[in-house]
């Protein structure tokens, strides 16, 4: 599945809605979608993760930008993951800087 | 006066372009691959080389996609630096090609037909998944990578716990949780690791020594088992292939690239429990060997400045592994202070552990030095300043320096006498009563004008037997690792306690767990750095074998069955570890003296035998009776109980005098190794406040304090 990148402004709630494959060669959009997120000036950013196949090494970095680009205050939260991209978040340590949720 | 918009300066820009890469001369410092903007930054030294090529892979493929030769100004002394422009580390591996002269006479052995590894790569793959075989025909099987520095730490730092207050637990990253009864998520990892932290806290260690987690390869053993066939491993890693990168086959994420993120998850959450993090590392050999060795990188790179040759340019054998790490020349002296700085600027590691350290002050021609300048710099570097630095204080070539390694003010020691007198007290060997003094008062005679955790003290190590083997077997059975049972140390002042293995008598199941508490007891109320091998606290056997290195099997795991199987003696080793931290008087930073310095009219350590205050130091005797004296602990700075410790390594009980204790205080019995526990704080007063009846083969504590009334 081509990955694809939608990005919603609720105030100042920025939801990202990833699907396909996150890679090294489509890290770089969801990147973008993270920066606008943080220009935005959200207080939170809700990443659905439903449709989201593969993860690969970069994609998870994209966590660690993620992280980095909004700030300590605020809440990032990962909804839907997989269970094989939850665990490797988990794994290495990254739920502690994000919130893993169930859809 | 307007500020100048500093995300419109352009910090290096392309001077040149090879091939369709951007690039310009580097920066030397630091070595290494270092992400700059816009690009990556490559150095490498190499003194003798004729020419210096960058070769990069995109991230699996088998031949380089380009390699880049260093132009000559990009040369500055002997060292090549460029930066690379528009690269993508994350799919970027890459590696160096050296050419120049292959003279093994004059110690030069450059090979231009072998991919180089960066021997300052903060990340390799290629051993991604631990036992994996690889590709033996890879060009290049250690791939260099380059690592984001983009950990968030949340705050953590080094620990700094005091040195004499630490209570060290020897393990070994994938042996711990690798046994399917872990139950942890991801078994034998830095991740599951993590999830057994509460286990590390419920027992009391404060700090947790790991085997090498520094990059090596699991299958450079050539052997098998001879019953079975199976592969043998390197399991323990004391073979260094990477010093900069943690093992990717020790984290679950290491398919992703993510071990330096795991690994640094790990040591972040170690700390928020209070423990500290020291590492095991291996600078006295590498994974090149011999002659007939891999070359991986260092001999390809500057083979004489690297390794310690004779004069006929063969490699000298220090360490009993085919080669020797030219630790004292000044540029491996700069590697391994660089090392070291890495691991604890970027991974907060507390504490090192050096292996076989004697090879460190070793000169270039194996003579050993009166002051090494390698474990000068390391004392006194300033990033170093309030590391734990514990040697190894021999090597393989019998340079035994224990007592008196190069220390600096900042060097403890692996204490060997420690564990030898202390093993050969127990199993009842006469003639030590008085050594045996000597080492649980914290090995004065060896650390003299050192504080008393200069002497790491422990009874067993990776390297031995566990201590249920040393109780259970007298010789070792080390037939599995395939060498006839010749490898091994064949001193290990074990007894098996009247049956050779496992037993079905109760008597000799008995004695052994009475002699495991006994010893356990010793360590933990010894002066010094008690060290604890994982697993003895629940009986963890080897089977006899005392040199696992090569077994990644049950041999070698935690067995997590045995909490339940040896529940007495994990209550007993909790116990003596919160003992411990409840009495700062065995925690003292100096040593005893034998004298009353704070007026208490108590000496700070007093020596006791059948009778009080009359030790018997004669050769046939077999007991001997510690009493610390409270009032003096840390110096007379805080207050604490009279400890008594009375040991019987003899085979008949004996009645022991108790030492009077001040007006309005008692007797209290924390424990009799024979089967009595009261856990610190709640010791029941004895009812003859004057005797105690020591049975054979026992150890008791007590601790002396005013008198609440109730008795055992």
């Amino acid at each position: 599945m081509a990955f694809d990148v939608q990005l919603r402004i609720d105030d100042k709630v920025v939801t990202i809605e990833l699907s396909g494959e996150l890679d090294a060669s489509t890290a770089g959009e969801f990147h973008q979608a993270i920066g606008e997120a943080a220009g935005a000036g959200a207080v939170e950013l809700v990443i659905r993760a439903e449709q989201l196949g593969h993860l690969s090494s970069a994609g998870l970095r994209s966590l660690v930008f993620a992280r980095q680009k909004m700030g300590d205050g605020v809440r990032i939260a990962v909804i839907g993951a997989s269970e094989p991209v939850a665990r490797t978040i988990r794994l290495a340590g990254f739920d502690h800087s994000i919130d893993l949720v169930d859809a | 006066m307007s500020t100048p918009d500093i995300r419109e300066r352009i910090d290096a820009f392309p001077t040149h372009r090879i091939g369709p890469y951007r690039v310009r001369a580097g920066r030397p410092f630091p070595y290494g691959a270092t992400p700059v903007p816009g690009g990556v930054n490559f150095s490498v030294y190499s003194d003798g080389a004729t020419t210096m090529s960058l070769a990069l892979f995109e991230r699996g493929a088998a031949q380089p996609s380009a390699e880049l030769e260093f132009p000559p100004e990009f040369r500055i002394g002997s060292v090549y630096a460029m930066t690379v422009f528009g690269l993508d580390p994350e799919n970027l591996e890459y590696g160096f090609r050296a050419d120049g002269p292959f003279d093994p006479e004059r110690g030069d052995r450059f090979d231009a037909g072998k991919v180089l590894s960066d021997p300052y790569a903060r990340l390799i793959s290629g051993r991604e998944i631990w036992g994996r075989e690889p590709d033996r025909d890879d060009v290049y099987p250690y791939r260099a990578q380059v690592l984001n520095d983009d950990f968030d730490w949340a705050g953590d730092r080094p620990l700094r716990i005091p040195a004499e207050d630490l209570v060290i637990y020897e393990t070994h990253v994938r042996g711990f949780t690798r046994h399917p009864s872990s139950r942890v998520t991801a078994p034998g990892t830095y991740a599951g690791l993590r999830e057994k932290i509460p286990y590390l806290r419920e027992l009391g260690i404060n700090c947790v020594e790991l085997l090498p987690v520094f990059e090596f390869d699991e299958l450079d053993n050539p052997r098998t088992d001879p019953v079975s066939g199976e592969r043998l491993y390197n399991y323990w890693g004391y073979n260094t292939v990477s010093f900069f990168a943690p093992k990717a086959g020790y984290a679950a994420t290491g398919p992703f690239g993510m071990q330096a993120d795991e690994f640094k998850s790990l040591v972040k959450e170690v700390h928020k429990a209070g423990i500290e993090v020291v590492l095991d590392v291996v600078f006295n050999h590498t994974a090149e060997g011999n002659e007939q060795g891999p070359t991986i990188s260092f001999r390809g790179l500057d083979n004489a400045t690297y390794y310690m040759l004779t004069p006929r340019g063969e490699y000298y054998n220090f360490s009993g592994t085919g080669n020797t790490v030219n630790c004292n020349h000044p540029v491996v002296r700069d590697f391994v202070l660089s090392c070291l700085r890495h691991w604890v600027a970027e991974y907060h590691i507390d504490g090192f552990r050096f292996d076989l350290a004697a090879i460190l002050d070793r000169a270039p021609d194996g003579t050993p030095l009166p002051n090494p300048p390698l474990l000068e710099q390391l004392a006194y570097d300033p990033v170093l300043r309030h590391t734990k630095l514990i040697a190894e204080a021999w090597d393989a070539a019998g340079l035994y320096q224990v007592g008196n390694f190069p220390d600096y003010g900042r060097w403890s020691e692996w204490n060997g006498k420690y564990r030898d007198t202390v093993r050969r007290f127990v199993k009842g060997e006469p003639g030590l009563v008085g050594e045996l003094a000597t080492r649980m008062a914290g090995s004065p005679d060896l650390y003299q004008g050192r504080t008393s955790s200069a002497s790491v003290n422990f009874i067993t190590a990776h390297d031995g037997f566990t201590l249920a083997d040393l109780v259970s077997y007298n010789d070792k059975h080390n037939e599995a690792n395939g060498e006839n049972n010749n490898d091994g140390a064949d001193d290990n002042h074990s007894w098996n306690c009247g049956e050779e293995g496992p037993s079905a008598s109760r008597d000799v199941r008995e004695l052994r767990l009475r002699q495991m508490k006994n010893l356990l007891t010793i360590l933990l109320t010894s002066q010094g750095v008690p060290m604890l091998l994982a697993g003895d606290e629940v009986g963890r056997t080897q089977l006899g074998n005392n040199n696992t290195y090569c077994q990644d099997n049950e041999l070698s795991w935690f067995d997590w069955g045995l909490l339940a199987a040896n529940a007495d003696l994990l209550r007993f080793t909790r116990a003596l570890t919160a003992f411990r931290h409840a009495h700062p008087v065995l925690r003292t930073r100096d040593h005893p003296t034998g004298q009353d310095r704070v007026g208490s009219g108590y000496p700070d350590v007093s020596w006791h035998g059948v009778r009080a205050w009359a030790p018997d130091w004669a050769d046939h005797c077999r007991v001997l009776a510690m009493m610390r004296c409270g009032r003096h602990a840390k110096g007379g700075s805080v207050a604490d109980d009279h400890v008594y410790v009375a040991v019987n390594a003899h085979w008949e009980a004996h009645d022991m005098e108790l030492p009077a204790l001040p007006e309005g205080e008692r007797w209290h019995l924390f424990a009799d190794t024979g089967g009595i526990l009261h856990p610190a704080g709640t010791e029941p007063e004895l009812q003859h406040p004057g005797r105690y009846r020591l049975g054979a083969h026992s150890v008791v504590v007590l601790v002396g304090r005013a008198s609440h009334q109730t008795t055992a």
